[in-house]
């Protein structure tokens, strides 16, 4: 459905006859649309939900990384150091190796955060936290947020 | 004339990431805050840095390099940080004081 | 205030501030994967001084280079890793 998607796309840039970063991207809007409609009348097809739940975690990601980045940059420019770091073991319901690696990469690439190990089991993950002065509301945070998140992908 | 504001605000930010990057490898107090910060806020301010400069020529070529190198920045910057970590830690290198270790809790059990 | 002059003026600059507190860390260490990191770090400001000097001179190729060295950093950082993780065995 993607590859069908991209096809319409490039399809939609060629009849504009502009090869271009707008156009392609127009194609490809107007393609989901159209595919959309389309899969309707025949059926239900998982690609649009899923396309909408990627689409919202990484505007959520995108978000996260912003509010996690500035809470850094106030802590490096004032003079002391707030930071009250742990490591934390955080239970993962992880379904496959690429949600579990989605996961991990998702937590490190979050300023803040850090993805240290993972148990032999595949079950637990341990975290390196800045800012954890409440060990276990900071482990809530990233099972609340990121850890449904990208659950919400991969179901 | 939007896009020119556009890509004029993502340069500030991006620099502006990069310069606490910079600053802040040089000032957290330990290993793994320094890992875990500075590292991604580098990535965050070349992701800002690149997508200015797509705006910015805002031709295909340009365009899809710089989704390149902000996709493979993407990917391999918390693989990297990770694997570094991780080798720290078993390494020994030693945590903030007063870091709460729930991994070594874990280690002593086993 | 066009954005080529901005980048010789203001941007490279900065860039290049962040590179010298990156060096300081690096040389200072204490621990190797402390140097490790800073070279990590030093690798993605070199990718977006790149970025900047492409912008700033109108040069599109720069950006190829960047694409190379975010390749090449990745292998090394990694290669570390390996080898520190190795060394403590």
């Amino acid at each position: 459905m993607l590859v069908l998607n991209m096809l319409l796309a490039l399809a939609w840039a060629a009849v504009t006859g502009e090869l271009s970063v707008q156009s392609l991207g127009a194609g490809f809007v107007v393609g989901y649309f159209v595919l959309w409609l389309v899969t309707r009348s025949l059926g239900e097809s998982r690609y649009f939900a899923k396309a909408w739940r990627i689409l919202l975690f990484a505007l959520h990601f995108s978000w996260e990384l912003l509010v996690a980045a500035l809470r850094v940059a106030v802590d490096v420019v004032t003079p002391r150091h707030l930071i009250k770091p742990a490591i934390l073991a955080i239970p993962v319901e992880t379904s496959s190796a690429a949600e579990t690696t989605t996961l991990a990469n998702a937590i490190t690439l979050t300023p803040g955060t850090l993805a240290i190990d993972i148990s032999e089991d595949g079950k637990t993950m341990y975290v390196h936290a800045m800012y954890a002065k409440d060990v276990d509301s900071a482990r809530r945070a990233i099972q609340q947020g990121l850890g449904k998140r990208v659950h919400e992908v991969f179901a | 004339m939007i896009a020119e504001y556009c890509a004029l605000a993502l340069t500030l930010s991006g620099t502006a990431f990069l310069l606490l990057a910079g600053i802040g490898i040089l000032r957290l107090p330990d290993l793994f805050s320094r890992a875990s910060a500075t590292t991604k806020a580098a990535t965050l301010g070349v992701g800002c840095l690149l997508a200015a400069t797509a705006i910015h020529f805002g031709d295909l070529q340009v365009t899809t390099r710089a989704l390149a190198i902000v996709a493979f920045l993407l990917l391999t910057a918390p693989v990297s940080a990770h694997m570094l970590a991780r080798a720290a830690y078993r390494q020994g290198v030693p945590l903030f004081p007063g870091t709460k270790d729930e991994l070594a809790e874990a280690d002593d059990q086993a | 205030m066009n954005l080529p002059s901005l980048m010789f003026s203001l941007i490279l600059p900065a860039l290049v501030l962040a590179v010298a507190l990156a060096f300081v860390r690096l040389a200072r260490g204490p621990s190797l994967p402390d140097r490790v990191i800073a070279l990590d770090v030093l690798a993605s400001f070199a990718i977006a001084i790149l970025a900047a000097y492409s912008v700033a001179t109108g040069q599109v190729a720069f950006l190829d280079v960047g694409l190379v060295l975010g390749l090449v950093s990745f292998l090394g950082t990694i290669a570390f890793a390996r080898y520190i993780e190795r060394s403590t065995r």
